[in-house]
Order: structure tokens, then sequence, then C-alpha cells
């Protein structure tokens, strides 16, 4: 291996590792928030790229359609709640966020389409479309179980993949779709060429951390959205709505993946099914973060992109099975850390 | 007996099937027969056992390919490549159940999505399996000499053994170890308190519906006579959990159920529909994935639970026991002499960070006495409780059990010793009566494992554990309650269930937490009766409580704690005079 292989496994190790990296904040946001390990994350980012993909070719996505689909489904289920609490407020949010809002921007989404407005009007755009997904979601699927077992939320999780796939599978067909290059800009670091679409992952997803780190760590706000996660009872004792901070981080987690999907649309070619074995290589770095710390989960997402880049060079065909396998010994370490508390929290 | 008959007639009707059935669906009922023996394993895996395994389809995919590989390479027959098979998928689950199972909760699952994936892309690489091609013309099984290539064939040998499993594990459930399986969801503290050992029983459950799928790899090697990676991949996993989900709880049946659902509709959503609609959109995740979203939401116990809510028709909820027959109880322990030394305690002391919960307590206990532990909420009387019984590790101090040290063993280690409590805070399992939770506390006194009680060879042990659990129910004054789920009962009739289970155990020494709480008057009397008359047979007793006339009465000898201090200890009348404990429950002199 020469010095110029060498550097452009980094460069491609680096990059996975961004992906990586982003898959993992969502996750770990979404587990320390609302305890769901959502197993569906990478479908976000499926979600983003092909809409964009769509939007790009002056069609209308079929994204606008999921929307709609799940904005009604949501307000059926806080219309009727509203119906039995006699609330007008809770009657008059419905109409606002599962009508209006959903509505405005299907149908805005919809009336450009094809008149070519530019790639940033189309990023935007893809990002209303996708955002509020992740927020119907958590409403009609996770907030009626909130109460239930962390492996009760894993199946259902499992299942809203499922139900994200078909989607995607009617809405975009089985071929795989690429977005154009946000950037064609290339920089030269000594003798190598690094692309600015690379730089813009790698940015992207430090600036993530570092947000998400400080409004976690120092923020009030912040840190009640833990506290619902770790004391569902005690966090509304103290005013903390928590069907709202789900829908929080779901729509923190389905702007991320969408994101992702926007940078990575590019580089790599994006099926409906692509989703899972991102969501799956993004767990990993988050166990290694323990699921609750963001800079353990990049640097766990750094290590992972490497192994799997340049094994990639060495053993290719063994490739996935080195980085599964990787995550049991990984998890035995994140246990034995943890401690064998598991009889003490119940006392 | 109608549960019998109504069971039989199924069987026939379902054996009677190739007679009257086409082709196309004889093989999509061998196709359910396969997945049934995969959704039966996670029936007693995840749907009991409370475990979430995403790599059963890799398991079938071990079975499935090693019975590929002996039957084709070597060209074995198929009881041999039965028999290697299972070896190789016994040795398997154990080590993957032995590294992950040590794990809880959704750290297992995050592991067995690894193993599943893991495996899955294996039988794609090895080129001893045939790579992505995977393995052909794998030879059609002759049992006795008759060919079961044909599916109508092959259809009798594949039920029989499906109709066989699923006995088993239903036998299994209804016994010693089926027991503790189905209270493992209820808590690791209580299960280990009946002398459990969880990470074992786990294990057990793993490896069992490992063998489970392996067996259904090995029926769809012969079936198929072909394999390749596609069907053992982790979306295959997770549709088998979704058959477990969606077939729900209360009976093995359930599988069946679950198993039949969704090969059906898949049947249906592939074949039939898009001829309909004239398109190729497939949709089958789709329904699946809104299933088991719906299901959850509104009907938990899944399927099953939901047709026994809306049909009323089919059999009771609840197994009934098999009877407790003539009376048969276990054998006891000798008791130890009274005024021997049971339970010390000394210089105890425990630390959650900075908090000081306890502080340094100096107690004892002897054979024939009861001990009232006394002090305001918070003063550390079930922390000591927890130490004693292993829950907690004392940061000082020791606990020492008839001359053993006990600090340091693990709870169900203490239990062995012949140490039982109850619980303030009442831990029973909602999902077995009353006589069945009860029994839970004679594990110990039992030694059937998981293969005899599958075979129901214990039939002689089981009956007399639940005869115990029935003599201590009547003992605590509940008879006539034992078929009840312990919710119907009021709380206070809850503790005594709790006295009951505890003293299944055969204890030389029994720690209550509050068992008087909700209790009425003449119940209080009870038991204080019950309580005189154990002391009376040589247990120790060591009593938490709040209510003073109940403890002044009864107890030998009080230790009163404040703040996680020992303040006073002393005949109840000592006590009551003691200028600290006065100040401690009343507060200063003005």
């Amino acid at each position: 291996m020469d010095f110029g292989i060498f550097t452009f496994l980094l460069q491609d190790g680096l990059n996975s590792a961004a992906i990586y990296c982003l898959m993992a904040i969502a996750i770990i946001l979404v587990f320390t928030t609302t305890r769901v390990l959502f197993v569906a994350q990478g479908d976000f980012l499926v979600l983003g790229a092909l809409t964009l993909s769509q939007l790009q070719l002056g069609r209308v996505p079929g994204t606008v359609w999921i929307l709609a689909g799940l904005a009604l489904l949501a307000f059926a289920m806080e219309g009727a709640q509203a119906l039995r609490e006699r609330s007008r407020r809770r009657a008059l949010r419905a109409v606002l966020f599962c009508l209006l809002v959903p509505a405005l921007v299907g149908g805005g989404v919809a009336w450009f389409s094809g008149k070519e407005l530019g790639l940033a009007i189309d990023i935007l755009a893809t990002i209303a479309l996708v955002g509020p997904i992740g927020p119907l979601l958590y409403r009609i699927a996770f907030q009626p179980l909130a109460d239930k077992s962390i492996l009760v939320l894993m199946v259902v999780a499992t299942a809203v993949h499922f139900v994200i796939i078909s989607l995607s599978l009617i809405f975009f067909g089985a071929e795989g779709w690429r977005t154009p290059a946000l950037t064609d800009a290339q920089f030269a670091l000594g003798p190598v060429l690094i692309s600015g679409q690379v730089i813009a992952i790698i940015v992207t997803s430090l600036l993530l951390i570092v947000v998400l780190f400080l409004f976690f760590s120092n923020s009030v706000y912040g840190k009640s959205l833990i506290a619902t996660a770790s004391n569902r009872v005690g966090a509304r004792l103290m005013g903390i709505s928590t069907a709202q901070s789900g829908m929080l981080s779901f729509a923190m987690a389905s702007a991320i993946g969408c994101v992702s999907g926007i940078l990575i649309g590019s580089i790599t070619t994006i099926y409906y099914d692509t989703g899972l074995v991102l969501t799956l290589k993004g767990l990993i770095a988050a166990v290694f973060g323990g699921l609750a710390s963001f800079p353990a989960a990049a640097a766990g997402a750094v290590i992972l992109g490497l192994i799997e880049s340049y094994s990639a060079f060495f053993a290719s065909a063994y490739k996935e099975i080195i980085l599964f396998s990787l995550l049991i010994p990984l998890l035995m370490w994140r246990f034995v850390l943890a401690g064998h508390q598991d009889l003490e929290e119940e006392a | 007996m109608s549960r019998l008959v109504f069971a039989a007639a199924a069987i026939f009707a379902l054996f009677a099937a190739p007679l009257v059935f086409s082709e196309h669906r004889i093989v999509l009922m061998n196709y359910v027969g396969i997945a049934t023996l995969v959704a039966t394993g996670l029936y007693l895996l995840t749907s009991i056992g409370g475990l979430i395994s995403f790599g059963q389809a890799a398991f079938v995919g071990v079975g499935a390919y090693t019975t590929a590989y002996l039957a084709t390479a070597h060209a074995m027959p198929a009881g041999l490549t039965l028999v290697i098979m299972l070896a190789v998928n016994f040795a398997l689950a154990l080590l993957v159940g032995a590294i992950t199972l040590r794990l809880s909760g959704y750290y297992l699952s995050i592991a067995t999505i690894a193993w599943g994936l893991g495996a899955y892309y294996l039988f794609g690489t090895l080129d001893m399996l045939g790579g992505h091609t995977g393995i052909g013309n794998i030879p059609g099984i002759t049992v006795l000499g008759v060919s079961l290539t044909q599916a109508r064939a092959f259809f009798y040998l594949e039920w029989s053994i499906v109709i066989a499993m699923m006995i088993a594990v239903h036998n299994l459930l209804h016994s010693r170890e089926g027991r503790a399986v189905r209270a493992l969801k209820s808590g690791g503290v209580m299960v280990s308190a009946m002398g459990i050992d969880i990470f074992r029983t786990r294990i057990a459950i793993f490896v069992a519906a490992a063998m489970l799928a392996a067996i259904a790899g090995w029926l769809f090697a012969y079936m198929q006579r072909f394999v390749s990676p596609a069907p053992f991949n982790l979306i295959a996993s997770m549709e088998y959990l979704f058959m477990a989900v969606i077939g729900g709880t209360g009976s093995v049946v359930a599988a069946l159920l679950g198993a039949g659902i969704v090969v059906a509709l898949k049947d249906v959503l592939t074949n039939t529909l898009p001829k309909l609609l004239g398109s190729n959109v497939n949709i089958e995740a789709l329904v699946f994935g809104v299933a088991v979203v719906a299901i959850l939401q509104w009907s938990p116990g899944g399927l099953w639970s939901l047709a026994r809510r809306v049909g009323g028709v089919l059999p009771a909820l609840r197994t009934p026991d098999r009877s407790p027959s003539g009376g048969r109880t276990l054998p006891r322990k000798l008791r130890k002499d009274p005024g021997a030394e049971l339970l010390s305690i000394t210089n105890v002391g425990k630390r959650f960070a900075g908090l000081v919960a306890i502080d340094d307590v100096t107690m004892s206990v002897r054979a024939g006495e009861i001990v009232a532990l006394i002090g305001p909420n918070g003063a550390g009387k079930t922390t000591l409780f927890n130490i004693i019984t292993g829950v907690l590790k004392p940061s000082s101090g020791t606990v020492s059990f008839c001359g053993d040290q006990v600090s340091g063993r693990l709870p169900n280690r203490i239990t062995e010793l012949g140490i039982s409590r109850t619980f303030q805070h009442v831990k029973l399992v909602p999902t077995m009566t009353t006589l069945e939770n009860v029994a839970l506390g004679t594990h110990l006194r039992g030694r059937a494992g998981f293969v005899a009680a599958s075979l129901r060879a214990e039939r002689a042990e089981n009956a007399g554990m639940l005869g115990e659990a029935a003599a201590q129910i009547a003992r605590v004054g509940l008879q006539g309650k034992e078929a009840l789920s312990p919710t119907d009962l009021p709380l206070g009739d809850q503790r005594i269930v709790e006295i009951a289970r505890a003293l299944a155990s055969d204890p030389y020494l029994l720690l209550l937490d509050e068992p008087a709480a909700g209790l009425r008057l003449t119940e209080k009397r009870a038991l204080a009766d019950l309580l005189r008359s154990l002391r009376a047979e040589g247990l120790g007793i060591v009593l938490v409580e709040h209510d003073m006339e109940f403890v002044m009465g009864l107890a030998d000898r009080v230790v009163v704690m404040n703040f996680g201090r020992q303040i006073a200890e002393g005949t109840p009348a000592d006590v009551q005079s003691d200028r600290e404990v006065i100040r401690a429950y009343l507060g200063e002199e003005a």
C-alpha cells in the first residue's frame, strides 16, 4: 500500500465516519430523550436523498404523499383525543400542526416543483418535507406506547422501519438514485486532493456534535429532555411535557437524517433500503459512546469508518463480518463499564 | 378434558388437510409449519421470557446450511444431519448466549443484531457454503424407506415435529423451570430472591429457541432442497419477531396463529393481490409494520388474547395447574435448635455516592425469635433487608448466616442458605395464578430441569411442589384463592401471598417487609398468630413494620433505626421508654 492509497482510504474512511457519526448522534439523541432505539434512523437519510433527487429531476417527490398520509393519521389521533378531552386548545393545535403546516409544505413543494428554482431551494424543500415526518411518526407510533419497556419500543421502531422502506419502495421504486454534488470545489492538501463535499460532511457533523453537546450539558431545556427519559412521571410533575419533548427529539432526528442524506446522496447511490445498514453502523458508534456521550460516539464513528475503509482494502469479503462482530466485545466492554447495576436500580 | 378434545380435533383436522387442499395450499402450510417452529421459540424467549432476539433467522440459517452441506458434500442421511446440525447449533447458541446474555435488556438485543448480521454475511462469503449462490441439489428426505419429497408427504413429517415441539414448550411452561421463565419479566430482585439463577434460565430459553429455529432450518433444507443466504437475513429475523408479537401471549398456540397469519398474508400480498391489481407493488412490509404497531397499541397480548376477549369460546385464559395429587407436599429440612444464632450483622454500612443510607448497624437474630426493625421512613430498614439478601453490597461491615459469610454472594445463592423474604412493594407475577406464584417459592426444593419438564417426566416432583404451595396457601388462610390471579386479590391478601411464597422455600430465617400494611384488625391478629406459630417451630423472623401495636405485642426484641443509625435495641418495653426513640418518633421535647 503506497501513500496515495493510504490517503485515499483515509479520506474514504473519514467520509463514512462522518455519516456514521451523524447516525450515532441522532440515535443517541432519540434514545436519551425517549428510550427508543430508533433503528429507522437511516431511513430518514434515504428519504432525504431520494426526495432531493426527485426535486432535482423536476418531479413531485413521493415524500409529499407520505407526509400527507402521516399528517392525516396524526390529525385523526390528535382530533380524537381533543374530542375526548373536550380541549379546544388541543383541537386548534391539531389543525395547525397536522393539517395546515403539512398542507402548506406539501402543497408548496408540489406547486413549485419543476420550476427549476435551483439546488438551494430544493434542499430547503427537502428538509421542509422530511423534517416533519419524524415528529408525526412519534405521535402516531411511539407516543401511545411511551411508557412501555425499551424492548417494546424497539419492536415498534423495527415496525416503523418496515413501514418506511415499504413506502420508499412504493414511491421511489427499487432503482438507486443520486443527487447532484453540493460543490465541486477541491482542496489540495499536500499531494492529496480533498473534495469540498467530504469537508462539508465532516464540518456538518462536527458542528452538530458541538451544538448538541452544549445543548444537553449546559442548557436547562436539554437537561429536562434527558430527565423525561429517565423518569417520565417525575418530569411531568415538574411541568415538562413528555409528548412534546419526544416530538422535538424526533424532529431533530429526522432533520439530521435528512441533512445526512443530502450530504452523501452525491457520493453514494441511495436505494430505498440503504438505511438499515447505515443505521446499524451508526448504532455501533453509538454503543461505543455508551448510548449517551456524543464525543465518544464520534470517536467510535471515526474508528469504525477507518476500520471499514482499511479492511475493505485488505479483506474486502469479510468487511461487514469484521465490523459487526466488533459490536459484541464492544457491548461487553460497555456493560462492564456500566457495572452490574441492574438489581440495584430496581431496588 | 374439553381442552384435550379440542386439541385432538384440531390436530385431526390438520392431518386431514393434505387429502383436501390443493398443492399450493399444502406447500404454503409447510412454510407455516417452519415459521411456527421459529415463532414457538420466540414465544418462549420473547413473549414469555421478555428477551428480544434479532438473530433467530441466523439460527435457522446455520441449521439449514449445516444440513445442506452434510447432505451434499458428505452424502449423510437425514437422521445423521439432524443430530450433527443440532449439536452444532447447541454449541453455537451456548457460545452466543454466554457472551450476550451477560448483558441486560437492550444490550442483548443489539448484540443479537450483530450475531444475526455476522452470520448472514458469513453464509454469503464462505466458499464452502457456495457463496451467494448457495447449495443446491440437496437429496430428498427418506423416512423408514418412504420418500418424503412430495409436499403432501413432507407435510406429515413436518407437522408431527411442529406439534411435538409445541407440546414440549407448553409442558415446559407449566413446570418448575417454566414458572421461573414466566417470572423473568417481573424483575430480577424478586426472581433471584426465589433462588432462581437468572443467567442460567435466560441461557436455557435462548438455547431452546435456537434449537427450535435450527430444526426449522433442517426442515427448510429438505423441503426446498436448496439453500441461499437471502432467507436468513436480518429482515427475516424481524419478521419472525413480528409473528411472535402478532400472535401474542396466553398460549403456545399464539405462535402458530402469528406464523400462520404472517405467512398466509405474505402469500396473498405477494402473489394474489398484485395479480388482482395488475401491479407489482410490494406492500407486505407496510402491512406488517402497521399491524405490529396497531397490535402493540390496542392489544399488547396479540391476536390470541384479542380473539379470547372477542370470542370467549376459546379455552380459558389461564391453563389450570396440573392438580396437586393427593395432598402431596415436599420433605422439610431439619429445624435449627431454638436459640442458635442465625443471622449476624456486624458494623454494616451503606453509602450511595455521598448519601449515607446505613451507618454502622450491628444486630443478630436467633432461631425461634421475632426481631422487629422499626424506625421512621427513610431510616434504612429496607436497605438493610436488601443488604442481607444480597441485592445491595454493603460498603463496610459483614453479614453472616449460620457462620457462613453472606456479603458478596449473589441473591439466589443467599436464598439457598435458607433466607427468604417478602417485599414492601408487592412483587407477584400477574400472569400466573396465586398457586403458581407461591410454587415459585419452592424452586430450590425441586431438581427437574428443562428437558425433563418438556417430556413431563417430572410429574411427581411438580405435583409435590404445587401441593406444597397449596399447603402454604392454606396455612396463611387463603385457601380457595389458588386459581385467582394475584391482581384479583386485595393488597393485604397479596402481602399474605408473599408470605406463603416465602414459606414455600422452607427457610430458617424469614424477612418480612411491612407484612401488616393494608390488613384489617382481624387479619392482623391472624397474621400475628401465624408468626407466633412459626416462631414456635423454630423459625427466625425479622419484621419491618410501622404498626406499633402489632410490633410491640409480637416481637421478642426491637431494633430502632433513624437516619441510617441504630439508635436503640432491646425488649419492646425497654425501647418504648428510650428517650432517643421517643425523640425520633415525636420530635424534641419542648
